[in-house]
């Protein structure tokens, strides 16, 4: 297990390590030159190459690439170019929207795909688990910014349940949530579905079926926590998919968190920026999986960590 | 600039030009006169898409931030409230030697900074020894190229710019270089707003979310990517304004949830304006477009030809693309939201050449041109565009016009940083359209569309000149044209750099397409004059001014 582990965090960090690379080395290739966004169109080349020594942009590939590391191992991800502020509070003071938005879209999520998948099982073969495994179909396809939009047009313009975008009550939370909750949702819808169905074709259910037991009481008390399980455990693989879609849910509920902040960065070409949300999102992904994969055992004995 | 450099402006309509109120070679403030029928107090609620990046004056230039910095900070210079005309306003007064090389001004008595302290010349001195310094990495450095001691500053060899002199606390003098017949407006720009030295020290690079001025508002709370409070400064030393307590920001919504927003009450001004896609549905509505102020601005859209690059090194092919474009169909696209260009400068610009009829649209003429030229059958071509709408359709719309003539442009649709990269290569781009990085002056004089857009020093890797046209006849009248300070002889200035734009049109390194328009949209709480609302200076409104006719 403590070998397992040692060994997940060095490929993690590999990892990290070289998503930084990759990362850096796409944005210094940009044909955009971040000197002159920053100096503007009133400057002379003088200004201009000031301006590129002082961010020691005028060093080779490599020495720029060296000195990020150094300076990301004491986490500093330095300072914005266009905002002129640290990297890193700018990140912090955007998280806990992000996280927010995250913990709402799973709650989402599971709730809906859960339901979906287990009526769906238990229909199995009928109208009703067709119905369900189409909208599940269509929950995944749909893109986010069209069911962000069709979600804030229905419930906050026209039946004035929620507020139309922004962020500091649970009634701003529930409509983003929903919109990123959706795309799991149809996920879940499915993999609970088939996990339902695999579980209840094993012999303890036919045993306590013929034990004479409630079909309610079979279903909740045997199945589900066993068909769960599996389902849950995908929830730390989902952040990869999240991280995905906060850059555009955030931006069209204007929920200001760190995708947002990204899209923004993307545009002006506020290179710290992009290269700050890119690790942390990583570093999330990464985190995500290692929980996964360590709580896979737990839950099904049959999985081994080696 | 940056990401918004291209909707951000400094001017617009009233042809008075700096020149016109130079004609007494000294000037004394005149009070400005207040709304009297503003009512005191009463807060609103502005909201933005956009992030604002900083309120340091020496460093913000965005749509956001721009007119936020100037209600928190003050220069030298001013404009009257809703026009470009200049007027003094942390100076009391100010006066030009003959040569047009000096400038003094002596500023007012008793301005307080929002800590409590005075204003003196040594912070006016403090303020443009910092804005010039590489250190700041101000995008506006630019702008105080012709102050005596610039370029030492600028390089690094001095802390200081020598022709900068504290005469006593309540005079300053500035030495030049060369006569600069836009200098007061330089003293107008936010780089050269006045900020106290004790609290830059204090927060160091951080100055921008801490920012302490002279202004009618006061920073109160930031909650970064969230939104931005401003509180009346009840000191502020121009009795009787602002009008509002509080100004709330709300930052991270799109326009058209802004719109939404506005319909039901709950905000007062969009500050991105009206969304393109629903124009049309606000402007069918008498309701909505009551309240809907429309202004001009000093904006050209335009399509460039890389005059180094063949055939366009040809000027009988650049004249025939400017025969080619249907510019009243275009400006259709954008649903009728300009007026169609024939010169670089836009109509209310002093200099604007009205008797000049530029290249008519005509389809037979321009295929004769490019016959002449040797290309009877047409060539192919790339048109760079930045990828946001309307661009790509106004792209398409000038591809089909070219395709008339015989010209075949392939479209290449960007993001913004990736045009301007292509543009500031001299073999990276044959035609770019100019839409969303359009030039827009930054303050209201006929010289601020020449220098880097069409100027020899623009032509450089990186630079703004993205034809490479480079006349160095015409830079050198461009000169001559910008050391007449003498405000006798502006109208003579205005001809000259009317000249200069004729014969620029001559060999057309550029197609001008439009002059685009302003719409500012409004809640119906909101009061004040409606040129406040389309303030050329103050973006999108003039905090300063305006008031909500629901209090009291």
């Amino acid at each position: 297990m403590i070998a397992y582990l040692g060994r997940r965090l060095i490929q993690s960090l590999l990892i990290l390590l070289g998503v930084s690379l990759i990362t850096f080395a796409l944005l210094y290739l940009l044909p955009a030159d971040p000197v002159r966004q920053i100096a503007g169109r009133s400057a002379t080349p003088q200004t201009v190459e000031n301006i590129r020594q002082q961010l020691g942009l005028d060093q080779p590939f490599i020495v720029q690439y060296w000195h990020y590391l150094t300076k990301l191992v004491s986490g500093d991800l330095g300072r914005s170019y266009i905002q002129r502020s640290e990297v890193t509070e700018l990140i912090v003071s955007r998280l806990p929207a992000s996280l927010l938005l995250m913990a709402g879209a799973i709650l989402c999520e599971l709730l809906i795909g859960l339901t979906m998948g287990l009526i769906a099982a238990v229909k199995r073969g009928t109208a009703t688990d067709q119905t369900l495994m189409v909208a599940s179909f269509v929950g995944v396809s749909a893109p986010q910014f069209v069911v962000g939009l069709l979600l804030l047009y229905v419930f906050a313009v026209r039946l004035s349940w929620f507020p139309i975008g922004g962020y500091g009550t649970w009634r701003h939370l529930v409509l983003p949530s929903l919109t990123m909750g959706i795309l799991g949702a149809g996920w879940y819808a499915r993999m609970m579905r088939s996990s339902m169905i695999d579980v209840l074709r094993q012999d303890y259910v036919r045993t306590a079926r013929a034990k004479g037991l409630a079909r309610r009481a079979i279903l909740f008390r045997h199945a589900l926590p066993n068909a769960i399980l599996p389902v849950i455990a995908m929830i730390g693989i989902d952040i990869g998919i999240f991280m995905g879609g906060i850059v555009v849910v955030e931006s069209v509920f204007g929920w200001p968190g760190i995708g947002q902040l990204a899209w923004q960065a993307i545009q002006r070409v506020d290179i710290p920026i992009i290269m700050g949300v890119t690790l942390v999102s990583a570093f999330a992904i990464v985190l995500g999986n290692l929980l996964a994969d360590i709580i896979a055992p737990f839950i099904d004995p049959r999985i081994k960590l080696r | 600039m940056k990401r918004s450099f291209g909707k951000r402006l400094l001017a617009s309509t009233v042809a008075a030009s700096a020149l016109a109120l130079m004609l007494g070679m000294t000037s004394v403030r005149a009070e400005d006169t207040i709304d009297p029928n503003a009512k005191q107090g009463g807060a609103i609620t502005i909201t933005y898409k956009d992030d604002v990046a900083t309120l340091d004056p020496a460093i913000g230039y965005d749509w956001q931030n721009w007119s936020m910095i100037k209600s928190l900070f003050d220069g030298l210079m001013d404009y009257e409230p809703g026009t470009t005309n200049l007027k003094p306003d942390l100076a009391e007064s100010y006066e030009i030697s003959p040569d047009g090389k000096t400038f003094t001004f002596k500023l007012r008595h008793g301005v307080k900074f929002h800590n409590g302290r005075e204003m003196t010349a040594d912070d006016v001195k403090y303020s443009l020894d910092r804005v010039t310094n590489p250190k700041t990495q101000s995008p506006g450095a630019g702008f105080f190229g012709s102050i005596k001691g610039y370029d030492d500053v600028a390089a690094g060899k001095a802390e200081t710019l020598s022709g900068v002199t504290v005469v006593d606390p309540y005079t300053v003098k500035f030495e030049l270089t060369r006569p600069d017949a836009t200098f007061l407006h330089v003293m107008a720009i936010n780089f050269s707003h006045v900020v106290p030295k004790e609290e830059v020290e204090k927060y160091g690079a951080d100055f921008g979310k801490h920012p302490v001025g002279t202004g009618a508002f006061k920073l109160a709370e930031w909650t970064l990517g969230q939104r931005i409070v401003f509180e009346r400064n009840p000191d502020y030393w121009h009795k009787g304004l602002p009008h509002l307590d509080k100004i709330t920001f709300e930052i991270g919504q799109e326009p058209i949830v802004a719109l939404l927003r506005l319909q039901k009450g709950e905000i007062d001004v969009p500050g991105d304006g009206i969304p393109p896609a629903k124009f049309q549905e606000v402007m069918a509505d008498p309701e909505q477009k009551a309240r809907v102020v429309e202004g001009g601005q000093l904006h050209t859209g335009y399509v460039t030809m890389n005059t180094t690059m063949a055939p366009f090194d040809n000027v009988k092919v650049r004249q025939a693309v400017n025969m080619a474009l249907n510019k009243a169909r275009i400006i259709q696209i954008i649903n009728g939201r300009a007026v169609p260009a024939n010169q670089p400068l836009p109509p209310s610009m002093p200099g604007y050449d009205k008797d000049y009829k530029g290249y008519p649209y005509d389809v037979a003429k321009a295929k004769a041109l490019l016959a002449e030229a040797g290309h009877p059958d047409g060539f192919d071509t790339q048109l760079f565009v930045m990828n946001t709408d309307p661009n790509p359709r106004i792209a398409q719309a000038i591809q089909q016009d070219l395709a008339a003539i015989g010209i075949k442009a392939s479209i290449q649709s960007l993001a913004q940083a990736n045009v301007i990269a292509a543009g500031g290569d001299k073999a990276g781009a044959p035609m770019i359209w100019s839409g969303g990085m359009a030039w827009i002056a930054d303050f209201p004089d006929p010289s601020n569309f020449y220098g880097p857009i069409l100027g020899c020093a623009g032509a450089v890797p990186g630079g703004w000149n993205w034809s490479w046209y480079c006349n160095k006849d015409l830079d050198a009248k461009a000169a001559e044209a910008d050391s007449v300070v003498d405000p006798a002889k502006a109208v003579e200035r205005d001809k000259m750099w009317s000249a200069i734009y004729d014969k620029v049109m001559e060999d057309a390194p550029w197609a001008p397409v439009f002059n685009e328009q302003r719409f500012t949209m409004k809640s119906a709480r909101m009061g004040g004059a409606d040129n406040l609302y389309v303030d050329p200076v103050h973006i999108p409104i003039n905090y300063d001014n305006v008031y909500v006719k629901d209090v009291q």
